[in-house]
């Protein structure tokens, strides 16, 4: 049985962490994150959750509180954003390297400076890097169902990576909506009691966590790292599979929305994906052939599935909530070129970079994308193909 | 927006309209409708002019973006009708409810509309002599529902019994609901 809720993104997030109940959560505030945070402490002291939580002096601490109870073999979250995430770079990474299934909420923001406390996605794509698998939330619904779904693919044996839930600060973590939960007894079914493969306290099988890995045998282990990854997406899907057969909300890798036969076609990551399916049923009903491919799981990204998703498509807009400076356009616009190399693929690509730093997208906005997008069809890839959307110049 | 009521309310920072904003959310899912609500967060300071937002729909909401062309526009502060765009974006029927003791000609000219539907109410004043505080979110919200026929008085009444049910005095609670009801019965047209 679903009980509907009306809660903001934080909310949704700090439920689903009540329900899954971990054993450790250490946590340090920041904006947008301390809602999140804010709510979990509630269900603490009100003796919801059984989690120890650990208030710590930094983010930095909090990633390595979350890492070494981790390594204990307990179930341990943290969530954080933007600087916040900056300031744990050095942990990031290591929970990654010691494969240990955290979940991070991941509140985006963007990184200063200027200081700024608004949405974009120059934090989490930062780390993409990192080890980390990265689920993007297009709304509170899918923060909560990302959420239960990280705990089985992070603790998964073939995979055993932390996995970073994201959503975009404000726009979902401070926006009310309307989502259907699951009942406790459910959740808890579904998240199953945690037996950690490896345990620093587990005295019959002892282990080593983190320790001097020099020529002899690192690149061995960043190799099983990528063999983890690379284990990820079966996992990913059979998960959002099972999920679907409980809700009746199955999730995938990537998600197309009307892009079958779609000439046109954009790509985006969180809260925009929503805002561009509206754009799109109404462009349909104007008879326009256009589409969504919405990308749930940037790491693992998966090139071939993003190839064939766009195989059919006359003009494709990439949508990127962040500058890679230097670099030939944002992140996802370098992913999504990278996909299509070798592919057969001459498809004029237009990377649009927007919503920096809190920015508002518009349905105008992305009526205008398709609209610059008609015009391509037949020709290469134009000269200003990375352009910006409602920026003053 | 098609299939979608779109509210837009304008505030200073203390007088509850992210409150109200989502409440009135709150409420309409409780009804059985879809709904948002968001405030537009800045620098936050007390008495800074702030706007907060609802949507509310038959159909699931997937928009993320602000809100452009609200049909209603509540006011918690008549201060701002000089000082914003208060109707900026709404259509010619479109409805505008001042929080004031000014008459609805009286801000139409202030405005300096001819259409639009402008409804007020003392909301503050009813606030004081009911809850004791200048807190004008929930009087608005009765007067609101009044005039648009949005939601049940006992749909808001219940989602406010929730809200105040932890960490407040049973008289703060009771306060917000003869405000609200006070509004309800009080609201006026030009």
């Amino acid at each position: 049985m679903a009980r509907r809720l009306t809660l903001t993104g934080n909310d949704a997030g700090a439920e689903a962490m009540r329900q899954i109940d971990p054993d450790v959560v250490a946590a340090f505030p920041i904006t947008p994150q301390t809602e999140l945070m804010h709510k979990f402490a509630e269900h603490v002291a009100d003796g919801d959750v059984k989690a120890e939580f650990v208030l710590v002096e930094s983010e930095h601490s909090a990633m390595s509180a979350t890492v070494g109870a981790a390594a204990a073999g307990a179930r341990a979250m943290t969530a954080t954003s933007a600087n916040g995430l900056a300031l744990m770079w050095e942990i990031v990474y290591i929970a990654a390297s010691y494969r240990l299934p955290i979940v991070m909420p991941v509140i985006n923001r963007a990184l200063s400076g200027p200081i700024n406390i608004h949405c974009d996605h120059s934090d989490t794509m930062g780390c993409r890097d990192s080890g980390w698998i990265q689920l993007y939330s297009e709304g509170a619904q899918e923060v909560y169902d990302n959420l239960l779904q990280a705990v089985r693919i992070a603790e998964d044996p073939d995979v055993l990576l932390p996995v970073m839930v994201t959503f975009d600060g404000f726009i979902i973590s401070h926006t009310a909506e309307v989502l259907d939960a699951l009942e406790d007894a459910e959740a808890r079914k579904w998240v199953g009691e945690y037996l950690p493969k490896y345990s620093l306290l587990n005295t019959e099988d002892p282990v080593t966590f983190g320790p001097l890995d020099l020529q002899d045998y690192y690149f061995e282990h960043k190799r099983q790292q990528v063999e983890g990854m690379r284990a990820a997406p079966d996992v990913i899907r059979r998960v959002g599979r099972e999920y679907g057969e409980l809700t009746g909300r199955p999730y995938d890798l990537l998600e197309r929305y009307r892009t079958d036969d779609a000439d046109l076609v954009i790509i985006a990551l969180g809260s925009t994906c929503g805002t561009a399916k509206t754009v799109v049923d109404w462009m349909r009903d104007e008879g326009k052939k256009v589409g969504l491919l919405k990308i749930r799981a940037f790491r693992p990204f998966q090139e071939k599935e993003v190839a064939e998703s766009l195989k059919g498509a006359q003009a494709i807009g990439v949508l990127d909530r962040s500058i890679s400076f230097g670099a030939p356009g944002g992140p996802v616009h370098k992913e999504i070129r990278a996909a299509l190399y070798g592919a057969d693929c001459d498809t004029p690509i237009v990377n649009y970079i927007y919503g920096l730093g809190g920015r508002d997208i518009s349905t105008d906005h992305i009526r205008t994308v398709f609209e610059e997008l008609e015009k391509l069809p037949g020709s290469p890839t134009p000269e200003d193909n990375i352009r910006f959307i409602g920026l003053r110049e | 927006m098609a299939g979608i009521l779109e509210i837009r309310w304008h505030a200073r920072g203390g007088q509850g309209a992210k409150t109200a904003s989502l409440l009135l959310a709150q409420a309409a899912a409780m009804e059985g409708k879809y709904s948002q609500g968001f405030p537009e967060y800045g620098p936050e300071r007390m008495g800074a002019p702030m706007r907060g937002f609802t949507r509310i729909s038959e159909e699931p909401i997937r928009l993320h973006c602000a809100i452009y062309s609200p049909e209603i526009v509540v006011v918690l502060d008549d201060t701002l009708l000089s000082a914003v765009d208060i109707a900026g974006g709404t259509p010619d029927d479109g409805i505008i409810l001042v929080n004031t003791v000014k008459s609805a000609d009286d801000v139409r000219k202030e405005l300096d509309l001819k259409d639009r539907k402008i409804f007020v109410i003392d909301a503050t004043g009813i606030a004081i002599e009911e809850i004791g505080r200048p807190i004008p979110n929930s009087p608005m919200l009765g007067a609101l529902i009044k005039i648009t026929g949005l939601l049940s008085l006992d749909a808001v009444i219940n989602e406010i019994k929730k809200k105040f049910s932890h960490g407040f005095r049973p008289e703060v609670l009771e306060g917000n609901v003869r405000a609200i009801t006070r509004a309800y019965e009080e609201v006026k047209e030009a």
